[in-house]
């Protein structure tokens, strides 16, 4: 119990690591969901070269570790006379990575809709952006929200891998008072609870807002 | 890179697929065990396990990595580093595995489980007999998906000094200042075991198919 109290001391270091790991996951979750959105019409392209290439980038990330992007992004990117601080860099190793997840989420979400719905929508005189903001998108993202929930609980999980980059997040944070205090037990059990409660938050605003929808479409 | 280089980085391959196919064999029958435990709805440990998969399912392996290796011996327990890996694999792997034969025995139809049990066979063989022969087809699409994240997420032990592909290239390229070249040979490994996992995926599923015929 003693040590719990240590941690309780070191409350500012501990809380430090708590937004560390909140900011990377408000920046990347935006990040990605708005790149997949608009990876999404490159994926779903008639033009076979459009379509290739977006499969190709989307079929690398579901191969690739994220650990192994950070550390291609960390040190590749120095080569290429790209100078980024490490929060940065582990930033956009996350936002790179859950594009391509969620861009996959969302053409699946996409691939599922009846096309009944779709000339349904154009024979009430529904076109262009209006057809895909009214008719088409609602049904995508209310079969893609609970899986859109999912990834951003892989971010905050992906997001303990950037401790090897000495990204300030719960787990580096963790660590560095296990290493002071010789605390270990208590330092990662805290982290693990963090680490928790952020996930259960995610997982009840999703459901919430899966709620919301539904009940503003019926 | 030498020749030397590029062994070194296969070398952690071999270790990369160790230390899957260990979590992948224990984790998948221990995830089999959990999600029977809340089908069955037994009184307390339904609770548990519930909570079990819940907070496994959100804690990063590196971090239950971590606490396995650094916070156990605080309890008399010192594991070596590979045990403490395979055993961080393990957890964290059997919650999902749970979650996916569950979603399988929930939608396993009930009038067949009811008919053996017309039949008056008893549980533990209506189990055997009538359940698990169609439950790990239903289950293997989501399974296997389950074992290529479980590839993707061995690099977390490097963190307590176990030299897997990543941390094999992350050498290498420490020694020669040309990072790139180790990784992207790192990045084509990885490609290629999941893809003999998706490849093997295709080949069960066919075989099921086939045998599966009434």
């Amino acid at each position: 119990m003693g040590d719990f109290l240590v941690i309780w001391e070191q409350r500012a270091q501990v809380l430090a690591g708590l937004a560390g790991t909140l900011e990377l996951l408000a920046f990347s979750g935006a990040v990605s969901l708005l790149g997949s959105f608009l990876l999404l019409p490159a994926l779903i392209s008639r033009r076979r070269m459009i379509a290739g290439i977006a499969a190709c980038y989307v079929d690398a990330m579901r191969c690739t570790p994220f650990l192994l992007l950070a550390y291609i992004v960390y040190f590749a990117l120095p080569l290429a006379g790209v100078r980024l601080d490490n929060w940065w860099a582990g930033a956009l190793a996350l936002c790179v990575y859950n594009i391509a997840y969620m861009a996959e989420l969302l053409r699946g979400a996409w691939a599922g809709l009846p096309g009944s719905l779709i000339e349904a929508g154009k024979a009430y005189g529904f076109t262009g952006f209006t057809l895909l903001w009214r008719i088409v998108l609602p049904p995508v993202i209310i079969d893609a929200l609970p899986l859109l929930g999912n990834q951003l609980v892989q971010i905050v999980k992906d997001s303990a891998f950037l401790t090897v980059i000495a990204v300030t997040e719960i787990t580096h944070e963790m660590n560095g008072i296990q290493a002071t205090y010789f605390i270990p037990f208590a330092s990662f059990v805290t982290a693990i609870a963090l680490y928790w409660a952020v996930c259960l938050a995610i997982e009840g605003a999703s459901g919430l807002l899966a709620k919301k929808m539904e009940a503003r479409r019926a | 890179m030498t020749a030397y280089d590029y062994w070194s980085i296969v070398q952690g391959a071999l270790a990369t697929i160790v230390y899957s196919l260990a979590s992948i064999v224990l984790g998948v029958p221990l995830g089999l065990g959990l999600a029977l435990i809340r089908w069955a709805r037994t009184p307390v440990l339904n609770r548990v396990v519930m909570l079990y998969v819940s907070l496994i399912r959100s804690c990063p392996a590196v971090t239950l990595t971590l606490l396995l290796f650094f916070a156990l011996p605080q309890f008399g327990i010192s594991l070596e580093p590979p045990v403490a890996a395979i055993l961080a694999l393990t957890i964290s792997t059997s919650a999902f595995n749970c979650e996916i034969w569950r979603a399988s025995l929930n939608s396993f139809p009930k009038d067949q489980y009811d008919a053996a049990l017309s039949f008056a066979m008893p549980r533990g063989l209506r189990l055997r007999r009538i359940v698990l022969p169609q439950l790990w087809r239903s289950s293997l699409p989501g399974l296997v998906n389950e074992m290529t994240l479980q590839v993707k997420s061995t690099p977390a032990v490097a963190v307590i000094g176990i030299v897997e592909i990543t941390r094999a290239a992350l050498r290498v390229g420490a020694r020669t200042y040309e990072p790139l070249p180790p990784f992207l040979f790192a990045l084509l490994l990885y490609g290629m075991i999941v893809f003999v996992f998706i490849k093997a995926q295709r080949m069960l599923e066919r075989r099921a198919a086939g045998g599966g015929r009434v």
